[in-house]
């Protein structure tokens, strides 16, 4: 008798139709993608880390380059990131409260819940293309060397970061913009920054209060670690003297916050998590929509809702990852 | 499909008494850690930056482990992993667990290793 049960059960292990894992072929094909997924962030993740272990003595603060919130002025490190965060957990549990709806085929609740979760995924995505916007605008302006790094200045009075605009002399000179409207015999030309370098150099001899901040920081078991170095005037000035060009925002070129490559994996990894974000607000409206037909009432269950969902958690979950590895560490 | 929801949390220590009131619960535990980990961000307590493990500050260690907690509960809760058969459950978290481990170890050790190049070596990088 057992024998005979045993081969039953082989023969539908062959012929189909079973669930060893409990999960639909959606479901789990779902899940398959995003463990691949996942192992993509790691990689991108990861490389950032090679890169920091690599400038470990001079990486950016990220507490000095995300200062902003909207509509205010001032110094705030982590709060608006931390509020992004908040939406972004926020729209993770409306989609959850959407899902446990759609067990209980209340199709109300699931069309209610999906527009919230389309909405905090909407904020969020406003939120990044902000914190973008400023990164690239930049905050004080710097000085490029010709190796490639950065020299930022302070007031040494206030012990406060100073802008280029704040001290550089004005020399007039014939600086022109080049752009292509302007002209026919050129393509193209390099954007120019509101100051030269040598307007900088010669403001920077005419204001005693202004140092030179480097990219190095202090190390352990020394006065202020943690900080950033900030030479003397004539230590300044001897650095300044291998100075190449003024450097304004971030992009993928130059970077005035500092390393460049944090500039870089920050595009990257924000935004290909944006993008993430982005087409998951798109798959939603499509299954929200659907909801509001009745697709999912007609099928008799919800599970499209619920393989949206995991979608959308994990595109908070990686967020948190994100958020831990470019904001607090 | 997960029909019948495990409603404990803590290994049991709060159980909940339906789904809807779990889910609640967690977004409350999430938001507690978050709210934690900016106060630590904002203050950065000079134990925790002065002191290291293992070349790393401890207030870093912190942070990397509040978020592997959160990363735990938003899987486990809302990614309904804790309603799963053991076997995908594994299957979904161990493969990552484990290649991510290895591929941290060997880059991070590389890149050790070429910071030393960059301060010991003869590279000039930073002028």
């Amino acid at each position: 008798m057992d024998s005979t049960v045993a081969t039953g059960s082989e023969e539908n292990v062959w012929g189909g139709g079973n669930q060893p894992l409990g999960a639909s072929y959606g479901k789990l094909m779902m899940w398959f993608f995003l463990v691949s997924d996942a192992l993509t962030f790691s990689g991108l993740l990861a490389a950032y880390g090679f890169s920091r272990f690599k400038f470990i003595e001079t990486w950016p603060i990220a507490d000095e380059v995300f200062t902003h919130v909207p509509f205010f002025h001032g110094n705030f490190p982590m709060y608006y990131v931390a509020f992004m965060t908040f939406i972004l957990i926020m729209s993770s549990v409306t989609m959850v409260l959407a899902v446990d709806a759609g067990h209980k085929m209340k199709k109300n609740a699931v069309i209610w819940y999906m527009f919230l979760t389309i909405i905090g995924g909407a904020i969020f995505v406003g939120s990044q293309g902000w914190e973008w916007a400023t990164f690239i605008k930049g905050d004080y302006g710097a000085i490029e060397t010709k190796g490639g790094r950065i020299l930022q200045f302070v007031n040494t009075e206030t012990g406060e970061r100073a802008g280029i605009a704040d001290f550089a002399k004005n020399i007039p000179s014939e600086r022109v913009n080049h752009e292509s409207k302007n002209g026919v015999w050129f393509y193209e030309g390099e954007a120019l920054p509101s100051f030269t370098v040598n307007e900088v150099v010669e403001g920077f001899k005419a204001h005693p209060n202004i140092a030179i901040r480097t990219e190095a920081i202090i190390q352990p078991g020394n006065e202020g670690q943690g900080e950033k170095t900030i030479l003397s005037r004539a230590e300044g000035l001897a650095k300044l003297a291998n100075a190449s060009q003024v450097v304004e925002g971030a992009n993928l070129i130059h970077n005035e916050y500092g390393s460049r490559l944090f500039a870089d994996f920050f595009f990257f990894i924000t935004g290909f998590h944006g993008f993430h974000v982005t087409s998951g607000v798109v798959i939603n409206l499509i299954i929200f929509f659907n909801v509001i037909l009745g697709t999912y009432e007609k099928r008799g269950h919800y599970e499209m809702v619920e393989k949206v969902g995991l979608y959308w958690h994990f595109v908070d979950l990686v967020w948190v990852f994100v958020f831990t590895f470019f904001y607090l560490v | 499909m997960g029909h019948d929801h495990k409603l404990e949390i803590f290994r049991g220590l709060v159980k909940f008494k339906s789904n809807t009131q779990k889910i609640w619960g967690v977004l409350i535990f999430l938001t507690l850690i978050t709210i934690v980990e900016v106060a630590f961000g904002i203050i950065k307590p000079a134990i925790l930056t002065e002191n290291y493990f293992l070349g790393m500050k401890v207030l870093n260690w912190i942070f990397i482990i509040l978020t592997l907690v959160k990363a735990y509960y938003i899987a486990w809760d809302f990614m309904h992993l804790r309603d799963e058969k053991t076997s995908l459950r594994r299957a979904i978290v161990w493969t990552p667990i484990f290649l991510v481990a290895y591929l941290m170890f060997i880059l991070l050790l590389e890149a050790d290793y070429i910071y030393e190049v960059f301060t010991n070596g003869f590279v000039t990088w930073n002028f």
